[in-house]
């Protein structure tokens, strides 16, 4: 992997610390008018998501990391591991937990996900911003309710809990923002 | 933000007011009896200073520069000091000048620096000079509390309780630590000038003149650059530097008018470049020369015109204040 300059630093640059892979958030040159030149840096760990500052001395190089985002379809679940597909080149990766982390209740089988890749591994695992899934269990709503005050629980297919409007019944199928984890609407099927 | 890259990145109104400030600044220095100048923007020799990178590029015409090399200056200030020893009295000079290696939201690798002089001026009456041009310069548009000054020693004795002129390289480090400061690689175990500037730049210059003009003066000896040495204990040099909302404005010395000590600064400054890595820089005899001639007692000072023009404009970034900057030149 190349090694970047610190005149090449930029939000998103992709770089390696510590034996971990990070992204640059934030990239500030400071220098008094006659001393040493720093790049004031905030990094993001794209397997944990820390974030944290650094600071270079202007010139100095650091390692680039080997990091990747593409699409990939999720296939299932085998009990340990999330395995994906890439849908070009039908090739078969696998996601340990700690990359899929919260997606983990979003992800339906067919899903596009965006996935995060570090050495050709799966480093993170992002849901789609928007599912679609039944409802499998929720109390029976009052009668005459419209959407918004109040709400109740309700399990999805993957075992998500989200909170839907009273209305909404045990097998209806909806629509959900995972990035909030909020209802959005009912989907007729 | 999606303006496309023709357009100026600074609006018509931070122009405009540019251009007024510039005005009330030659209006400040006429009725002052200084007297504007202009210097050479390329030249045969350049600063040495091992921080400060200069452009350079070859002459290829007529004459005696023929197949030369020219240096585009970082600053006006060696033929400045040549026209003080010839006699000019006190001068100014709006100038734009050029730092390779420098850009970033405080940053234009060209910028535009004011830089006077004034004749029988210490570094403390120069800072009262500078406070005049600044109330001047900002009436009407950045309310200014009473000016504060602080010695080097004393603002690094305020915000982190530390001697800057007799702290080991060790202590200054273990001061950067517990402070959240994070220690950059490849910092050297024998020079404590790095490790001040990492600590002024992330420890104090964020506080320094918040509402007010703050100076800072006293350097140490290391830091001195071009001004003159005060004996003591320890020996100071001569400097300031005026801060304003975080912001570093400007640099000025009790200028140094020895000649010897000026050629032993430049030999070592050279020495400092090649243990870096850098290249040696030729040195600039005809300002040695006049300091040999005789340079009248002095103080100057270079300030940022463009940073003077955000500061009064309300704006975070430099690029905001210059029509056409570096990106998009």
């Amino acid at each position: 992997m190349a090694n970047y300059s610190t005149n090449e630093f930029k939000s998103g640059l992709k770089i390696m610390l510590d034996g971990d892979p990070w992204a640059i958030v934030e990239n500030e040159f400071v220098k008094p008018g006659k001393g040493q030149a720093f790049n004031r840096v905030k990094v993001r760990n794209l397997r944990t998501n820390r974030v944290l500052e650094r600071t270079f001395k202007s010139g100095d190089t650091v390692e680039g990391a080997d990091v990747l985002d593409v699409e990939l379809q999720y296939l299932y679940n085998d009990g340990e591991n999330w395995h994906f597909m890439d849908p070009q080149s039908y090739e078969q990766l696998t996601a340990d937990a700690a990359a899929v982390g919260d997606a983990a209740k979003w992800l339906k089988e067919q899903a596009i996900c965006q996935v995060t890749l570090w050495n050709g591994v799966p480093l993170n695992v992002a849901a789609p911003n928007f599912v679609v899934m039944a409802i499998v269990e929720t109390d029976p709503g009052v009668r005459g309710d419209t959407s918004g005050g109040g709400g109740k629980p309700a399990t999805l297919e993957t075992g998500a809990v989200v909170r839907v409007p009273l209305f909404v019944q045990t097998g209806e199928v909806i629509k959900v923002d995972t990035r909030t984890g909020e209802y959005v609407s009912r989907v007729k099927e | 933000m999606t303006s496309p890259s023709w357009r100026p990145s600074a609006d018509l109104a931070t122009l405009r007011l540019r251009a007024e400030l510039l005005q009330r600044i030659r209006a400040f220095f006429a009725t002052r009896g200084v007297l504007e100048v202009e210097t050479p923007a390329l030249s045969a020799a350049t600063v040495t200073h091992p921080h400060l990178a200069s452009f350079r590029t070859r002459y290829s015409g007529p004459g005696p520069r023929y197949g030369g090399t020219l240096y585009l200056h970082t600053s006006p200030e060696f033929p400045m000091k040549r026209l003080l020893a010839a006699g000019s009295g006190c001068i100014y000079q709006i100038a734009r000048v050029f730092r390779d290696g420098e850009a970033g939201r405080l940053h234009n690798p060209e910028f535009t620096l004011l830089e006077w002089y004034r004749v029988g001026f210490d570094h403390h009456r120069l800072m009262d000079e500078v406070t005049e041009l600044m109330t001047t310069s900002l009436a009407g548009r950045l309310a200014l509390a009473a000016p504060e000054r602080w010695s080097y020693r004393e603002i690094f004795q305020r915000y982190l309780a530390l001697d800057p002129h007799r702290a080991t390289v060790t202590e200054l480090a273990a001061c950067a630590e517990p402070r959240g400061i994070p220690i950059p690689a490849g910092m050297p175990a024998d020079d404590a000038d790095p490790w001040l500037d990492l600590l002024l730049t992330h420890g104090i210059e964020p506080h320094l003149g918040q509402g007010r003009l703050t100076f800072v003066y006293d350097y140490p000896a290391s830091q001195a650059a071009l001004a003159r040495l005060r004996p003591g204990d320890p020996p100071v040099g001569e400097r300031f530097e005026l801060y304003l909302n975080g912001l570093e404005l400007a640099n000025g010395f009790h200028e140094l008018g020895d000649a010897d000590e000026q050629r032993g600064r430049f030999a070592r400054e050279n020495a400092a470049r090649r243990i870096l890595g850098l290249p040696m820089m030729p040195l600039d005899e005809h300002l040695l020369d006049a300091l040999k001639a005789g340079l009248p007692d002095c103080a100057g000072v270079a300030l940022g015109l463009d940073r003077l023009v955000m500061l009064a404009a309300g704006k975070d970034s430099i690029q905001e204040v210059i029509a056409f900057p570096a990106e998009h030149a």
